[in-house]
């Protein structure tokens, strides 16, 4: 562990310096058969396999404004502070030395689907043949009155793309005197990782019982019910959380006000917290929703064809992740993206190659939460292609899937296998 | 019959891709590679894991064996926390086609 960790603190300043020494003279293709717009679990894994899948003749140019790749996943055990974001960070580095794609440190600022060009923040133009738009979520502040003024002071934080914001969200609870309350607040699903929230809260609530016992955490959640794993958690809530953790369902939050550090709901009464962390609804990225992508659930999430991944409103486009119109059983994870990218990817090779697309791909989920240090719970499915109220959709494998054993619960064999999954996952994504 | 068409092909491609690579390269192998990665987000990428992963290589496996675990998984005759559930989702052909890949790759 030591060693993994001085070896991402040493790769991630030598990236540093390398980029700083050669960002002005980075040569920028003015062409490329394939661009990925979003280095995440679904564009950096794209990115990968279109170079493995077509044993590396197409050219892949990915675009991406970080200079590390930061896990959502695992990151709400910074948050829980077992773990430091360079546990969670690996450097872009291993996508172009180990399968040569160009990675470019920039942001795409518009898209012309009928001249194929995509623009970055510089105004240089990279014309594609197939372009693969991956850019995560878009926090839609304007459905929470005053959140955005109050995200932006720093006051009350959303931390739902790993980085900066998570270690501050940390640093507040550090902050917050023992008796105080953090309060999460939940938007309606579909969001970006259905169990993060319920993970986050008890992370915070195993740091709370260990470190400030007299603290409270309170999940205000818009849904009814919990979204995800649900009799799981109540059991470790129950169990371990008893008088730490409360659950609200039926609390959509409509206003914040950072003066007194209040959440106001559409029904229910005023909540005030020490630490407020509010979620509010989620949006297909930027990017997508300014191209026009966004074309399903009030121009919210982008359609696409599954088989191919290829957006619905722009030929030659495809759309990954969590930026697109979920099929049944679908959730907005990582590993979904990670499972997505292959399956576009290899739509994209054989269009590219003139082959025939595989009309029966196939995409797996699996999904763990730590609700503490050590142990953690799990969901898992299978789908491939089917039928869906009429259309040609990604259905679950009948008799495929399940979550942990509501007889062993938690268990710290489970948390042995997450870690491992995350390593393997960043690897296959970015290594 | 069905299946053996399938097996012919299975086979050709597994071993022109360890023949003649460069040749080999079509929808066929492209979309065995792609059924295969499915298992990569786990088991690493080609069934590689990290040293040490306590998540199991898959590469270098003998293909029976991969066969034999996946539906000892599906039946419920070795226990799993998660493997069972994942099992279930793939069908014997396609199974044994991961099998055949993962076998076929170099530890």
């Amino acid at each position: 562990m030591i060693q993994r960790r001085s070896f991402l603190h040493t790769s991630a300043a030598i990236s540093l310096l390398g980029l700083g020494a050669c960002a002005t003279t980075a040569s920028i293709p003015a062409k490329a058969k394939v661009v990925v717009i979003g280095g995440g679990y679904g564009g950096a894994t794209a990115a990968k396999y279109v170079r493995l899948l077509s044993e590396y003749k197409i050219d892949v140019v990915m675009i991406e404004p970080n200079y590390n790749f930061v896990s959502c996943p695992i990151s709400n055990l910074v948050i829980g502070g077992s773990k430091q974001l360079a546990d969670l960070t690996t450097p872009y580095s291993g996508l172009s030395s180990n399968h040569g794609v160009t990675v470019v440190r920039d942001t795409v600022t518009s898209i012309d689907p009928s001249k194929k060009t995509v623009t970055l923040s510089q105004g240089q133009s990279v014309a594609y043949d197939k372009l693969i738009v991956s850019p995560g979520i878009d926090l839609n502040f304007a459905s929470i009155e005053g959140l955005k003024a109050a995200s932006e002071s720093g006051q009350i934080l959303q931390a739902w793309k790993a980085g900066a914001e998570t270690v501050a969200l940390r640093k507040q609870l550090e902050a917050m005197p023992d008796g105080g309350t953090y309060a999460i607040a939940i938007p309606l699903a579909p969001y970006r990782c259905p169990p993060g929230p319920y993970e986050r809260a008890s992370q915070v609530a195993w740091y709370f019982k260990n470190k400030k016992p007299k603290s409270k955490v309170l999940i205000l959640d818009a849904n009814p019910d919990v979204t995800s794993k649900g009799p799981l958690f109540k059991a470790v809530w129950a169990n371990d959380y008893k008088g730490i953790l409360e659950y609200r369902g039926n609390h959509k939050t409509v206003a914040v006000d950072a003066r007194t550090n209040t959440v106001k709901f559409d029904v229910q009464d005023d909540v005030t917290a020490t630490v407020l962390n509010v979620l509010p609804a989620m949006r297909a990225g930027q990017i997508a929703l300014q191209a026009g992508l966004a074309n399903q659930a009030n121009n919210n999430w982008c359609g696409v064809n599954y088989v191919t991944f290829e957006s619905t409103a722009a030929k030659d486009i495809h759309v990954l992740g969590d930026s697109i119109q979920i099929a049944p059983g679908m959730p907005k994870s990582g590993h979904m993206a990670n499972s997505q990218a292959k399956v576009c990817a290899t739509a994209v090779v054989a269009q590219l190659s003139g082959w025939e697309v595989n009309a029966a791909p196939m995409l797996t989920n699996t999904c763990y939460s730590f609700v503490d240090d050590k142990r953690v719970v799990h969901v898992a499915s299978v789908h491939q292609i089917g039928q869906f109220d009429g259309r040609t959709t990604f259905v679950t494998v009948p008799g495929s899937g399940g979550v942990t054993a509501a007889a062993t619960g938690a268990t710290e064999l489970e948390g042995v296998y997450a870690m491992n999954w995350a390593k393997n996952i960043w690897a296959d994504t970015l290594s | 019959m069905k299946k053996q068409t399938i097996w012919t092909i299975l086979t050709v491609s597994v071993l022109a891709l360890h023949t003649i690579p460069a040749a080999a390269q079509d929808a066929t192998t492209i979309n065995l590679k792609s059924l295969a990665a499915t298992c990569a987000n786990c088991h690493g990428t080609n069934g590689k894991a990290f040293e040490g992963s306590a998540v199991v290589t898959l590469a270098g496996l003998p293909k029976n064996y991969i066969v034999t675990q996946m539906k000892a998984f599906a039946s419920g005759q070795r226990p799993a926390t998660i493997m069972h559930q994942l099992a279930k989702g793939y069908s014997d052909t396609q199974i044994e086609q991961i099998a055949s890949y993962f076998a076929a790759q170099k530890k």
